[in-house]
């Protein structure tokens, strides 16, 4: 596969999607979005029309290059008095979909502050700080407390490659790393083990280590993660805080840019 | 016991009294005094009964991480450790020496931290005492009462600190915990517009810092007998200075005076300082007594801060800062000036240099433009050490082949301090509460000689672990019973 640096590739959807057009749509099929008719194709996802057609909705595990995941919820969304992921529920036509609702927002600071407690995530001195997903999210749904309790587990960090850190202290189990460098590296490197409270990330190797792997600091799967656990090895504070992706736009205005042309 | 007044004989019989917490000074202490029935202090001690551990969870992280994680030890001079942290790891990089920019970067950086601290200490902290006296009325004795009684002071303090904060932001990015310095070098240049912005101001800064001096000298050229005495006690000096013996607060090599102002030991290079101290632990306090291993624990303890750096040095490499310390040195008759009191004088002598070399440094073109990185052969190993406002800093780390920092040690300026606090206390107990009742106004005298140096609590307890302990049986007549040691 093409090493696409984990950025969205213009037009790529997941197998059995069609190719949306707004223009050359030979359906005329539309939901309503918070109350804003969206257009879509047979089988596009929610999440993907209301992209196509300019909406946002909060996501983490989902990645445009991917299938859906539906494991962080973020994107969730409510239809016909359910909630649903909707980078995984294929659109219908008529439906009327609340997203961008102080209910569905709630729900998803809930989420936030679930996974922040249930790693370590000190974005003080965090490097990924800026353009971190998971930061950038907590700031645009207004998450000020991590209400829950910590868990603060014991997490040690992979330094053994020789180009490439992992902080597994900051890891959602969004798999995008999994998925990359199995679909797109064809290396499979990341797994998730073990099941609910003891899920954690692991690296294929017999040692466990990363650097007894053929990672490379070149694969997807090395610019893919959305939070702060694989990074590059002495980069850290290289680009100021303040001058970061996320800094000074939020990211649902950032995340809807990268679509345009 | 080497030193008085540090453990009582019969402690049991003792009645105590503590001031807890010590007001107006960075973090949480606490001071216990035993008296006997007479009224007379027979133990005092300063305590720093806070923890912060950074030594211990800096082990195992990245080392490019250090400096942004490292300053969260304090908000008052995280720049200090932020800078003194970079140059530790810029050694490690290979980054020797750094590049113009950076190093400039840096070093307005540094006395805009400087200029900020030492305005917050002086106006906010230090100055409702020496203006209103220091048994003067409890709920005016703040820097609201300052304000009201004495506006003019007030509002140029404000802006002083201000002014120093506003430096840090344009050099480090934020005005508290900024990101700038990374091992190697600097991340950004300083922007034309706050260039512009802080060269507009910087004439005012040094006109204010001047008039600061004034209110210093003019303290101590009123009540001598105050000033002069308070707390008093003699003891060597160390600091960095420059090369030539010049005040340098960036960087530099260690020198240490004597208490009658005789250099005993000088040149010594950072990477060497563990060579020159040693970190003595003590049972009742988080903080460690350093001294300077050859003269011993109880000969090789030291002052370090303003007090120090002002009589340590040569000259001050700023015209208007090296008038004043002239002025300085001739008040005590060109002896060493050894008074706690003073720390506040040479202390706005400072804050002018800093106001001096900003003003100064502003116009480099360096600053704007230029290579930010460098980078050399990587080693396992480096030391920095910085003069932060209250003293000499000192950062040291290991890093392994992966990146990861193995082992690390900080002494921070109040760790210098520790027995200095201590003495100054001892002093005060002694010339002021002895045998009298204690008031709010008396134990406040106390404080007054804590807060003199300035001291941040919360930077000077940062072990974590297991503290080595020795614990001592004594019998009645105080010889020893019985020995543990636990090593840490």
């Amino acid at each position: 596969m093409s090493a696409s640096h984990g950025r969205p590739k213009k037009g790529s959807l997941p197998p059995g999607g069609t190719a949306h057009s707004a223009k050359g749509a030979q359906t005329s099929a539309t939901f309503l979005l918070d109350g804003q008719p969206v257009p879509f194709d047979e089988g596009q996802t929610i999440l993907e029309a209301a992209r196509a057609a300019g909406h946002y909705i909060p996501h983490l595990c989902w990645h445009p290059d991917f299938p859906p995941h539906g494991s962080c919820k973020l994107c969730i969304v409510k239809v016909a008095g359910r909630h649903v992921s909707s980078c995984a529920m294929p659109a219908k036509d008529g439906w009327e979909v609340e997203s961008n609702t102080p209910e569905m927002n709630g729900e998803r600071r809930a989420l936030l502050q679930m996974l922040f407690v249930e790693g370590n995530h000190f974005c003080p001195s965090c490097e990924k700080s800026g353009n971190c997903q998971l930061q950038a999210l907590a700031y645009d749904l207004e998450m000020t407390t991590p209400r829950f309790n910590h868990f603060f587990p014991d997490r040690p960090v992979d330094a053994t490659h020789p180009d490439v850190l992992l902080d597994f202290n900051r890891c959602i189990f969004c798999e995008l790393c999994v998925r990359a460098s199995r679909d797109q590296d064809g290396k499979g490197v990341f797994a998730l083990t073990n099941r609910g409270i003891h899920k954690h990330l692991v690296v294929n190797a017999e040692s466990g280590c990363l650097g007894d792997t053929d990672f490379s600091k070149d694969d997807a799967a090395a610019h893919i993660c959305p939070v702060g656990v694989i990074l590059e090895k002495r980069v850290g504070f290289a680009v100021p805080i303040g001058q970061r992706k996320y800094d000074a736009r939020p990211i649902r205005v950032v995340a809807m840019e990268e679509d345009k042309p | 016991m080497p030193f008085e007044l540090e453990t009582a004989a019969n402690r049991e019989n003792l009645r105590r009294v503590a001031i807890d917490p010590v007001s107006r000074v960075e973090g949480h202490g606490k001071v216990t005094l035993l008296l006997d029935e007479a009224g007379i202090v027979q133990e005092a001690r300063l305590h720093i009964v806070e923890f912060r551990g950074f030594e211990a969870f800096i082990q195992g992280r990245p080392y490019w991480e250090v400096p942004v994680m490292v300053q969260r030890l304090c908000g008052i001079c995280p720049v200090s450790h932020h800078l003194v942290a970079a140059k530790a790891l810029d050694r490690v990089v290979g980054a020797v020496p750094v590049t113009p920019t950076a190093e400039k970067m840096r070093r307005l950086m540094h006395y805009g931290q400087i200029l900020q601290s030492h305005a917050l200490h002086f106006f906010h902290l230090a100055s409702p005492d020496l203006l209103f006296g220091f048994d003067s009325e409890v709920g005016r004795r703040n820097i609201v009462g300052v304000a009201q009684a004495h506006p003019d002071i007030a509002r140029q303090g404000v802006l002083l600190r201000k002014f120093g904060q506003e430096v840090i932001r344009a050099t480090a990015g934020k005005r508290i915990h900024g990101t700038a310095a990374v091992p190697g070098g600097i991340n950004r240049h300083l922007a034309p517009e706050d260039r512009e912005l802080l060269q507009g101001q910087a004439d005012q800064m040094v006109a204010w810092s001047r008039a600061a001096v004034d209110l210093a000298r003019r303290l101590h050229e009123t009540d001598p007998a105050l000033y002069d005495r308070f707390g008093r006690f003699d003891s060597g000096l160390m600091s960095l200075v420059r090369a030539d013996g010049a005040l340098e607060l960036y960087d530099g090599h260690l020198r240490l005076r004597d208490a009658a102002g005789t250099v005993v030991v000088d040149g010594v290079a950072d990477q060497d300082y563990a060579r020159l101290i040693t970190e003595e632990v003590k049972p009742w306090s988080y903080m460690k007594f350093p001294y300077v291993t050859a003269l011993g624990p109880e000969a090789g303890w030291y002052k370090v801060g303003p007090l120090a750096r002002v009589q340590n040095c040569d000259f001050i490499p700023t015209p208007l800062a090296e008038a004043e310390r002239q002025s300085f040195l001739a008040y005590s008759g060109r002896a060493v000036q050894h008074a706690p009191l003073a720390y506040h004088w040479a202390r706005m002598i400072e804050m002018l240099h800093a106001a001096e070399v900003i003003r100064d440094l502003l116009p480099d073109p360096d600053l704007l433009a230029g290579e930010t990185m460098a980078g050399g052969p990587r080693r396992q190993e480096g030391v920095g050490i910085i003069e932060a406002p209250r003293g000499t800093l000192i950062h040291h780390y290991q890093v392994g082949d992966d990146d990861l920092v193995t082992w690390c040690n900080l002494i921070v300026s109040t760790t210098h301090n520790n027995q200095a606090m201590n003495e100054a206390v001892r002093r005060v107990a002694r010339q002021y509460l002895d045998g009298k009742t204690l008031t709010e106004g008396l134990l406040n005298h106390i404080e007054v000689a804590i807060r003199a140096f300035d001291p941040c609590l919360s930077c000077a307890t940062h072990a974590l672990g297991d503290m080595p302990l020795a614990v001592e049986l004594r019998d009645a007549a105080g010889d020893l019973v019985d020995r543990r040691v636990r090593d840490g």
